[in-house]
């Protein structure tokens, strides 16, 4: 390829940052950094939140390199900048390693090494005990790959308080249990070429029962826990509202999507899976929303500190 | 190198040039923001 000859788009490097999952990444950082006890100034703030967007944006430019491979063999990736050849591997490779790094010292220089320390354990976690090690292994690959995705809001809310508590383990326990039924039900609808490259994707390899099975499993487990910060008096009623409304009505969505056996083929609408899918985009956004709120309002002295405050743990 | 490839190289690398020396721009600048803050907590 004669591409490869001129340097790199800028661009590309940018795509190599995964973008738009760096805007959940972000969001849930922000939530972390807002809900936390005690206030941080907003240009540590800021940093915070830039130091834990940098770090993802570098574990997947370490992703798009050691998966350059795979995703030469499937439609959905194989224009990414690696598989098309506008960029040279190992210049992935640099950059991402570049970008952990700085995003590490960053942390660790403007805001404390715990967080510093655990922002090295969310990219060594993703970008080698998930992407290198787990993905290609196992079926339950989405569940591992959820870690990865539920470390910005603890991240964030000790990058504030400086220690771990049982809070903001919580909210990573949120979205570890919430991201299997959330892939699950679009892996239901979107049939991937996963198969072809050799990535054990649940549906393919265990089958559409087992995965709705392991839906409804998760989603179980999932509704106590996020209901959990209210009962041990981490939130007020506030949260504690949204958290059981938003639980019954992920249960009463995933129901429906656990029932259904009978499969029409091809053209099946896959109508269930669907709204699954985009209430679960939904309820995270909303539930950590209505965190957020649930604090500030605390702060500001507009609600009491909760029914449960104090009592439970 | 034909004359359009070598128009390209010439502006990618205007373009990543002007990219790098942006974001540490934008470094200096925060870095002497946290100081400040810092300083001023202390």
């Amino acid at each position: 390829m004669p591409m490869t000859a001129l340097p790199a788009e800028w661009r590309d490097f940018f795509t190599l940052t995964k973008p738009r999952v760096m805007t959940l990444v972000i969001f849930t950082a922000i939530c972390g950094l807002l809900a936390a006890p005690g206030s941080i100034h907003p240009v540590l703030g800021f940093t915070a939140v830039l130091a834990i967007a940098m770090g993802a944006g570098g574990s997947a430019a370490l992703n798009h390199w050691w998966e350059a491979d795979l995703d030469a063999g499937m439609k959905r990736t194989a224009n990414r900048p690696l598989p098309s050849g506008r960029m040279r591997p190992e210049d992935a490779r640099d950059f991402g390693m570049f970008l952990s790094g700085v995003s590490i010292m960053l942390m660790g220089v403007a805001i404390g090494w715990l967080a510093a320390g655990l922002l090295l354990a969310a990219i060594i976690y993703y970008a080698v005990i998930y992407t290198m090690w787990l993905k290609p292994r196992t079926p339950q690959n989405i569940v591992i790959g959820g870690g990865s995705g539920a470390f910005p809001p603890l991240i964030g809310w000790v990058a504030v308080t400086g220690e771990i508590t049982a809070m903001p383990l919580l909210l990573f326990a949120i979205i570890f249990f919430w991201t299997p039924p959330h892939f699950w039900a679009l892996a239901l609808f979107v049939k991937t070429d996963y198969a072809k490259v050799g990535i054990p994707m649940l549906p393919v390899v265990a089958g559409e029962r087992v995965t709705r099975n392991q839906i409804w499993i998760y989603t179980l487990v999932l509704a106590p826990i996020v209901i959990a910060p209210w009962l041990i008096g981490g939130t007020s009623w506030v949260y504690g509202t949204f958290a059981v409304v938003l639980s019954a009505l992920f249960i009463a969505l995933a129901a429906p999507v656990v029932r259904r056996d009978a499969v029409m083929g091809e053209g099946d609408p896959m109508t269930e899976e669907k709204a699954l899918f985009k209430f679960s985009i939904l309820y995270l956004f909303i539930l950590f929303g209505a965190l957020v709120a649930d604090r500030v309002l605390e702060t500001q002295g507009l609600i009491g500190p909760g029914y449960f405050a104090g009592g439970v743990v | 190198m034909t004359p359009e490839e070598e128009a390209e190289f010439k502006r990618r690398r205007t373009a990543r040039n002007l990219v790098v020396g942006g974001t540490l721009l934008f470094f200096v600048i925060l870095f002497y923001a946290i100081t400040i803050v810092r300083m001023g907590s202390q």
